[in-house]
């Protein structure tokens, strides 16, 4: 027993002297901070990206909203890839960004969805009114973009108010998704793409884009990112010919 | 005013609900740490290691479990829906985070207490022509009152932390089922620190609170 008390005070120093010695990132590896809608897009790009690059690319996945809180407390991301604007200004504001790498990259298409196997009747927006429609997935309507395009577009054809006390915010559009899937709501808003990837929900109204919120992808690099050249290097194959196909094979819209 | 309309509600609905759960798994939770203290049964050493499975595992692993038991897809949660009951996403939902997460709690100090009533004076209760019924409530509980209390208060604040159960079982939903825990990682996501703040400081005082009353009601507490 002794001796095990002993050896774990070695271990535990051993421990907190690897806690506290810095470890180089090598050179040719990025971290991209992208929007969740595009976690299956990106890691396909990236797989025909690195089996020619030298870099390694390792993706962060998440609300746009929440990647640009952990950019602004210092999180080491190279490059972001943001599904709105308001992010994006927010960070260049801050002085985070190399502004002239700054660019309009993808759009996409707002829907409303509901469980594969549900047996409602929604055709339009103001179905959602519905006795029958309890709950309403969202992802959170003041911050992430997903939510707050869809709120912005409720708001717009008058019906926010009347579904605020069915929204049930949650983290990202991919968490909007699943909640669908799952059944534990009624109906839920994301991107086309995203109810392209899944098939247990099925799309019941396409926003029109003339009468929906414009919604635009920028991506930029990160003033503070220490592989510059590596991040300009991806950011241009996100904009070539074989990167645009990927894009459009799932569902997005390429922006020139 | 530091303590905005919204701080007050979020302070007293995890209060409120972090309270209902106590008092819901106190009956359970002093049963059990009785039969565990004073009985031999058949596989009481699994229940004794479910019981105690969500205070080991991690609490978004046990809301995961409740939320495919609860859930619509299930046949409780279909059964529940059908009669009107909602669990996920609904403030039920806490309810049951919370008490699922805090009852291991509760059991081990309720137990611990027992075990530490001499069982001789339970023993002589009974030969003075005592039911068994009431030397637990006038001989083991009196003295392990103290225990009690404790686990409930620990209970009680482990139930106002509870996070990751939580927000898998009940959401995220302000006004509805938003607790404590949850506001705080809300307004951090938001960037809205000021606010955090705030309801950090109410959660610190809470906790600082419990953790000290229900420290001092075991040190206290008579050994006989």
């Amino acid at each position: 027993m002794f001796l095990f008390v002993r050896k774990s005070f070695s271990l535990a120093a051993l421990l907190i002297a690897l806690l506290v010695t810095q470890v180089e990132a090598s050179a040719d590896e990025i971290l991209v901070s992208a929007a969740a809608s595009l976690t299956d897009v990106l890691k396909e790009i990236a797989t025909g990206y690195q089996a020619k690059a030298k870099q390694t690319l390792t993706f962060n996945f998440g609300p746009s909203s929440g990647l640009a809180r952990q950019i602004e407390e210092g999180a080491p991301a190279d490059i972001f890839f943001s599904a709105d604007l308001p992010q994006m200004d927010t960070l260049e504001k801050k002085n985070l960004l190399d502004p002239d790498t700054r660019k309009n990259l993808l759009s996409n298409q707002l829907v409303i969805i509901v469980p594969a196997d549900s047996k409602l009747a929604i055709l339009s927006p103001k179905d959602l009114l519905k006795s029958e429609v309890k709950k309403i997935a969202l992802a959170e309507p003041s911050s992430v973009p997903v939510g707050v395009y869809s709120k912005k577009y409720l708001s717009d054809e008058g019906l926010w108010n009347q579904v605020e006390s069915k929204v049930v915010p949650v983290q990202d559009v991919r968490a909007t998704l699943a909640s669908v899937e799952s059944g534990n709501v009624e109906a839920g808003f994301v991107y086309k793409t995203d109810a392209a990837i899944s098939k247990k929900v099925k799309i019941v109204y396409e926003v029109p884009v003339d009468k929906g919120p414009k919604i635009t992808y920028p991506a930029a690099i990160v003033k503070e990112s220490k592989h510059k050249d590596a991040a300009r290097d991806f950011m241009n194959y996100l904009q070539s010919p074989t990167a645009k196909d990927a894009f459009k094979k799932y569902g997005f819209v390429v922006l020139d | 005013m530091i303590l905005s309309f919204d701080t007050w509600q979020i302070t007293l609905f995890s209060l409120a609900v972090g309270l209902a759960s106590t008092v819901l798994i106190l009956p359970f939770g002093i049963t059990l740490a009785w039969l565990f203290a004073r009985k031999e049964w058949p596989l009481k050493s699994v229940v004794e290691t479910i019981v105690l499975l969500p205070l080991v595992m991690p609490p978004v692993s046990t809301g995961l479990i409740l939320l495919k038991i609860f859930g619509r897809r299930s046949p409780l949660g279909q059964w529940l829906y059908n009669r009107g009951f909602e669990i996920v996403f609904n403030w039920k939902g806490v309810l049951i985070a919370m008490a699922v997460m805090s009852f291991p709690l509760l059991v081990r100090s309720v137990r611990t207490s027992f075990g530490e009533v001499n069982p001789r004076l339970e023993q002589i209760a009974a030969t003075l022509g005592a039911s068994p019924l009431k030397i637990f409530f006038v001989v083991t509980v009196p003295l392990a009152y103290k225990g009690i209390v404790a686990g409930a208060l620990l209970a009680f604040s482990r139930a106002l932390g509870e996070f990751g159960a939580t927000i898998l079982l009940a959401g995220n939903i302000p006004g509805r089922t938003q607790t404590l825990s949850l506001a705080i990682y809300s307004f951090v996501q938001l960037g809205k620190d000021p606010e955090a703040y705030v309801l950090l400081g109410i959660t610190v005082v809470l906790a600082f609170l419990f953790v000290w009353t229900s420290e001092w009601l075991l040190r206290t507490e008579k050994k006989v």
